[in-house]
């Protein structure tokens, strides 16, 4: 069916004309609200009170959020959002990493909301079409399109019965119906998010937003991958939401100061020429630069987590992936953007499935991505893990989690907890490459395995416990998850602060909150809980307020100044941390530094904590994290490092492992080791202004400024 | 056999070692490092033959990336 065809099956349901509205110093300082019950389309302005407590992007989809869900409201319940808000930065071309968008809503699979930062166009050209958020909430009957058109102002919805739900033939149709012509100056004005058909059937959907490569004349794909979005989107029968914008102008946000942004943009461009080539190569291989890293630091996670490193891993070194990417193309998921690491596989000619045989391009893989799909289920080829790359972005859901979620399914199988019987023939070991594509293909078709597999790790952790007797205690202590989110790809066994970093997250053991291992376990720099405790404070904070701005996080660290280790705190990056105060006054025309940067995240961030709270969560009990991300669980693991975990049971337990059995060493470790986690929390939560049950003190948030009458009615009952 | 520090764990020193020696026994392969010789920091294109002496406290510092 050719486009018109395609287009000539829409039945519109709604239209509305709005008035046109120009950004004024970042913002438009009103959010558009769509309803898919009614089928109703409001334009609703900012109070001044949101806009001074929750600044943008992640900040403004908690309180719409909040507004809109009760505390019991489940992700399923039409009155569940998915808010997407872009933050007052995004959208400026002078600076990298300036073209994010911030999405939240209630998950699927932690009960409690969900963020989740994503690159693509979506997000600044929603601002050029006037509006700070999107809210979509309610239910469509059947699949139907959103589209918001920038250039008319116009935003209809229409049902849409005949276009594909897959992710990297959607947005190509939709950015060739909504785009004035062919021509690529054109079709880089649309954007498109979408989902696809795993999303329908398992609890970890996620959101594909587009981007139409000019060079490549191709849509490229960015992804808000985690905690279920694309399956609440899918729920809605959302098929898509395009955006339409008039083109990308010097100055869209009309900014206070162009020239200060400028300056600082032109600095880090040089920064990038000069120092990534010596640095990260993040123009080169992405975050994929990372996979033999980690490995020689024992942090790739291999089978489970169960391991950090593996003879194999050379089959995902960054020399492979830099041979697979095409180089020498600017793959910014934003315009502007120096850093360039959005890299991609070129004619990749699939193996598998419905698309088996056709040559396609691949959005990655990243490092997340490659340890996840590859060497945490064992899999050490590299087109097998650019080919479960490709099916997990087109069907629609989350690399990590599928990642995370595989490998527990088979640490199970291979421990007998389930079988052949339980997984429809598949024999779902370590490295079983043809089981692995064939469980992304039953995720997609909603059949056999792959629809148990894809309720996620504490979803399976019930079903295998309920349905054959599984050990509860022993796949509690494998499965890693916590508050329900699949964990992402590093081994924190070696690193206390990162284990905080992981578990006492917002969200779920997402390291976009803290990345301390380094710090921690191979510089030695915050040996004391206090010390963990004052980096599991700002660090989290400092990287919140990349969510409300519209940021990516890469540029801050991934590639540094020259002189940055001769600085007072060189693990804070101080030149970038300068540079994105002097970014956000000179976009804004505010006049804040670096403390009240820290000030504005506390104020989210801590709001968001209530959030949970209001829903029955965010207590102590659940920063709780499965064993394996602190130690070894089994005996297998143990042996895997017996000298290593010897010599530290004798220096840092003060216990004699001679004529100790495996079995007493492990005990005597995790005795340990989780007493510890428990003085970490202890002394994170004073650090953070919080009772000993995790909840923020009233005193604290009315010295933060974020003693909304709302917040505190659901402390005081927790004080 | 003498030993040397590194980031605060002992390991043994040998006749000769330079700092490639120790970021080789240490496994350090990551490029963003900064390192310091008794508080005296060596350059990168010294690494190949900055003698570490016997005794010696030596910090690897990582900026940090990653994440």
């Amino acid at each position: 069916m050719n486009i018109s065809e395609l287009k000539s099956k829409h039945k519109p349901l709604k239209q509305m004309t709005y008035e046109p509205k120009e950004l004024y110093r970042g913002y438009t300082d009103r959010t558009l609200y769509i309803n898919l019950d009614t089928n109703d389309v409001m334009i609703k302005p900012v109070p001044a009170r949101m806009k001074e407590k929750f600044i943008g992007g992640k900040g403004y989809g908690l309180r719409l959020l909040w507004d809109a869900t009760k505390p019991e409201t489940k992700w399923n319940d039409n009155e569940n959002e998915i808010v997407i808000s872009p933050g007052p930065i995004c959208g400026i071309t002078q600076y990298a990493g300036a073209g994010k968008s911030l999405v939240v809503a209630i998950s699927p699979i932690t009960d409690i909301v969900i963020d989740s930062n994503v690159g693509g166009f979506f997000g600044p050209f929603l601002k050029f079409s006037g509006f700070d958020a999107l809210e979509l909430q309610g239910k469509a009957k059947n699949d139907v399109i959103i589209v918001i058109d920038g250039t008319k102002n116009t935003v209809s919805i229409e049902e849409a019965p005949a276009e594909e739900i897959d992710s990297h033939i959607l947005a190509e149709q939709l950015t060739e119906m909504y785009s004035d012509s062919t021509d690529p100056r054109d079709m880089k004005n649309i954007s498109v998010i979408s989902a696809g058909h795993a999303a329908d059937h398992t609890m970890i959907g996620m959101l594909n937003f587009s981007w139409f490569d000019i060079k490549r004349k191709k849509c490229r794909l960015k992804q808000a991958g985690r905690g279920g979005i694309g399956t609440v989107f899918r729920n809605k029968k959302i098929k898509a939401v395009v955006v339409k914008s008039a083109g990308v102008t010097q100055d869209p946000n009309h900014v206070a100061n162009m020239e200060a942004i400028k300056e600082r943009g032109a600095r880090f461009a040089r920064e990038m020429k000069e120092l990534d080539p010596h640095q990260c190569r993040m123009k080169q291989e992405g975050t994929a630069h990372l996979v033999n890293i980690m490995n020689d630091y024992n942090l790739l996670p291999t089978h489970n987590f169960k391991f950090g490193s593996h003879k194999n891993a050379d089959a995902l070194h960054s020399r492979v992936w830099n041979k697979k990417f095409t180089q020498g193309m600017n793959d910014g998921c934003w315009i502007g953007c120096t850093m360039n690491c959005a890299k991609a596989v070129d004619n990749f000619v699939l193996k598998s499935g419905p698309y088996k045989g056709q040559s396609v391009i691949v959005d990655g893989p990243e490092y997340e991505t490659a340890a996840g799909v590859g060497s945490n289920m064992g899999i050490f080829d590299a087109d097998t893990v650019i080919e479960l790359n490709f099916y997990c972005d087109t069907y629609g859901i989350d690399t990590i989690s599928f990642g995370t979620m595989t490998a527990f399914a088979m640490e199970c199988f291979e421990n007998g907890i389930i079988t052949k019987e339980h997984t429809g023939g598949l024999e779902l070991k370590f490295g079983n490459i043809e089981s692995a594509l064939e469980l992304i293909h039953q995720m997609a078709r909603g059949e056999g395995f792959g629809k148990i597999a894809g309720l996620g790790v504490r979803g399976m952790k019930k079903y295998f416990a309920e349905h054959y007797g599984a050990d509860m205690n022993f796949m509690n202590d494998i499965g890693m998850e916590n508050k329900g989110l699949e964990y992402s790809q590093y081994v924190s066994k070696e690193s206390l602060a990162q284990q905080g970093g992981y578990a006492m997250t917002n969200k779920g053991p997402q390291h976009d909150e803290a990345w301390l291992i380094f710090m921690d376990m191979v510089n030695n720099h915050i040996p004391t809980f206090e010390n963990k405790a004052e980096a599991l404070h700002y660090f989290p904070m400092f990287r919140t307020w990349f969510g409300l701005m519209g940021l990516c996080k890469l540029p801050w660290n991934d590639v540094e100044p020259e002189n940055n280790a001769q600085t007072d705190e060189p693990a804070k990056v101080p030149e970038h941390v300068d540079n994105y105060v002097a970014i956000y006054n000179a976009v804004t025309g505010s006049n804040i530094d670096k403390h009240e940067m820290i000030r504005q995240s506390e104020r989210v961030y801590n709001f968001q904590r209530t959030f949970n709270i209001r829903r029955g969560y965010g207590l102590r009990k659940h920063d709780a994290q499965p064993y394996r991300a602190a130690g070894p669980v089994t005996v297998e693991e143990y042996k895997s490092l017996e000298e290593f975990y010897d010599k530290k049971m004798k220096e840092d337990i003060g216990v004699d492992p001679a004529g100790k059995s495996v079995e007493e060493k492990v005990a005597i470790t995790r005795k340990y080791r989780e007493n510890r986690y428990e003085q970490l929390l202890d002394a994170v939560y004073e650090r953070r202004g919080w009772t000993k049950n995790g909840v923020p003190k009233i005193d604290y948030m009315k010295k933060i400024g974020m003693d909304l009458p709302e917040v505190i009615e659901v402390l005081s009952k927790h004080q | 056999m003498g030993k040397i520090t590194v980031n605060g764990h002992e390991i043994d020193w040998n006749d000769n070692m330079t700092v490639r020696n120790v970021l080789d026994r240490m496994k350090y392969s990551f490029r963003m490092l900064v390192i310091k010789v008794n508080g005296t920091i060596v350059k990168r294109e010294d690494w190949e033959t900055f003698p570490v002496p016997e005794g010696a406290d030596v910090k690897v510092i990582h900026l940090m990336s990653g994440g």
